[in-house]
């Protein structure tokens, strides 16, 4: 029995008179993994930031659990947050604090739980993926691929029922590279919605459910990854594909 | 050429002795050239000075030593003035420069008010020179004999002061919002803190962290012109080197004044640059906080 966690209907968007996203449908199951591949510019940046609120759409709907509309006017962004967290290329870690402190901060201050509380669940998050010597340093001393997993973990801590990752490891030195995707095969196998944008093809061929093919501001393909590698429909998912170092 | 491979992985540091007493003879010449280009300016400098036609009437008008024994202390006592100025100032220009820059960062329609009336005052305030800030309130505000207002000179000489500081330092913290980068802002909102939380515990650290160094050189410069509410009459550093002036016709106490302002706006310069170069060396190799 599977269920819809996130509905994407008919979303636009673009900036002045760019646009980027041109009538995006996207459907996520819960405990699934969806990977978007594509082009620089071809909209996933986007997507995933019109999916938390960052953005706001100029059409369509972004349905959260069959009941929360993100791009209603009414709705409280903040909550919605709370439920969907997102993890960015560039890290985007508070340097003015801590490790725990970054990990701390949300959920001492949203969810409004105790300082030490907090900080003993950072403590729990940073053992689980191996950064427990880690938690007192600032992050200019992390190695970006620790800085990543601080900021997979900063939005772990929030306990949101989705994760996006947007091209979280396209700044990361290659032998870098690895140890992030790791956590985030470790949160797909502890059943977390993950939503994410990625030029790791390896990567989404072997964790990814579904794969989608975004061109032009629209899912052009979208499929088992088994499928969209193996035998693409779409000329232009054809040509991506043979673009890409194997 | 040396025979001493180092082992894989050992952390050797080898510099050839030959090019290392080049280096250090270099770094030694230099040393010397500069003392020698130094004391020939100042030779040369006093040479012209001292032979000037007017040298021996400036040294008796200006460097007086008995002069300047017998007002000092007086000019000292004075300053004390100067100094409570300044301290009283100086924790409210940083009260009022952050909260206009908050109040200029604000978004909803409904503060629109408040955005106006601080951009207006950091315009206005900007523009006014310090010394006519201090005129118009110092005799403008008086002169309107208000039921409960302070007639005291020295009183409205500080709240010129504030007020047209308060408009550079809000100008500056605003300039240190500015800095922060927007996706520190976006990482903040999503996470779900609020506008003003995301302010309060993100944005606000980094920006105050960033001006540290303009705002001590907004200090020094306060601290030179609490000086100026000499022009409202009250008996502070320069208003006691005046009087004293004028009544010996003597001006050494003017030098004594600006003997006691250097005296404390050196260590405080110094004690901006060693921040800023800390900050800068900081953010270079990386480090902490």
């Amino acid at each position: 029995m599977t269920s819809t966690i996130l509905d994407v209907r008919g979303v636009w968007k673009s900036f002045d008179d760019h646009p980027v996203l041109r009538g995006i449908d996207l459907e996520v199951e819960a405990h699934q993994a969806v990977v978007l591949i594509g082009a620089s510019g071809s909209g996933k940046s986007t997507l995933l930031r019109c999916i938390n609120g960052l953005e706001t759409v100029d059409a369509g709907d972004v349905i959260l659990d069959g009941d929360v509309d993100v791009t209603s006017f009414d709705t409280d962004l903040d909550i919605v947050r709370r439920r969907i967290g997102i993890v960015f290329q560039s890290y985007n870690l508070f340097p003015h604090m801590t490790v725990l402190d970054n990990i701390a901060l949300a959920p001492c201050k949203v969810l409004g739980r105790g300082r030490a509380e907090s900080a003993e669940q950072a403590k729990v998050l940073l053992a689980r993926f191996g950064l427990e010597s880690k938690s007192g340093e600032y992050p200019d001393r992390l190695s970006g691929g620790q800085a990543q997993r601080v900021a997979i973990i900063r939005a772990l801590a929030m306990e949101p029922e989705i994760m996006l990752f947007d091209e979280i490891t396209s700044a990361l030195d290659p032998l870098l590279v690895g140890e992030v995707l790791d956590a985030v095969r470790e949160l797909k196998a502890g059943g977390l919605t993950i939503v994410m944008a990625t030029h790791e093809m390896t990567f989404a061929r072997d964790v990814a459910d579904q794969v989608c093919f975004l061109h032009d501001g629209v899912v052009l393909e979208q499929g088992p990854p088994a499928q969209i590698f193996g035998e693409p429909m779409q000329p232009q998912t054809q040509q991506f594909l043979s673009r890409l170092p194997h | 050429m040396s025979g001493l491979a180092p082992a894989p992985g050992e952390a050797v540091v080898y510099v050839d002795p030959a090019r290392r007493a080049r280096v250090r003879g270099r770094a030694r010449r230099d040393a010397l050239v500069g003392m020698a280009s130094l004391l020939g300016f100042v030779l040369v400098v006093s040479v012209i000075v001292s032979s000037s036609p007017g040298w021996a009437a400036v040294q008796e008008t200006f460097f007086n030593g008995q002069e300047f024994i017998s007002t000092f202390p007086g000019l000292l006592d004075a300053f004390w003035l100067n100094v409570r100025i300044f301290l009283v100032a100086e924790p409210l220009i940083l009260v009022i420069g952050l909260l206009v820059a908050l109040a200029r960062t604000l978004q909803s329609p409904i503060f629109l008010p408040i955005r106006v009336v601080a951009t207006l005052y950091v315009d206005i305030f900007r523009g006014v020179p310090t010394i006519l800030v201090i005129f118009l309130l110092g005799f403008g505000i008086p002169a309107l004999r208000l039921q409960g207002m302070p007639k005291d000179a020295v009183f409205w000489g500080t709240a010129a002061l504030v007020l047209s500081y308060g408009a550079y330092v809000a100008e500056v913290f605003r300039a240190g919002i500015d800095s922060v980068h927007p996706s520190q802002r976006m990482a903040a909102r999503s996470l779900g803190l609020s506008m003003f939380q995301t302010n309060r515990h993100v944005v606000l650290p980094q920006a105050v962290r960033n001006v540290v160094p303009p705002l001590l050189n907004d200090f020094i410069s306060l601290q030179k012109d609490t000086a100026l509410v000499a022009v409202l009459g009250p008996i502070e550093v320069l208003r006691r080197a005046q009087i004293d002036a004028s009544s010996s016709f003597n001006y050494t106490p003017y030098v004594g004044a600006a003997l006691i302002f250097i005296a404390l706006t050196i260590p405080m310069t110094r004690f901006a640059d060693w921040i800023q170069s800390r900050s800068r060396g900081r953010r270079r190799a990386g480090g902490t906080s």
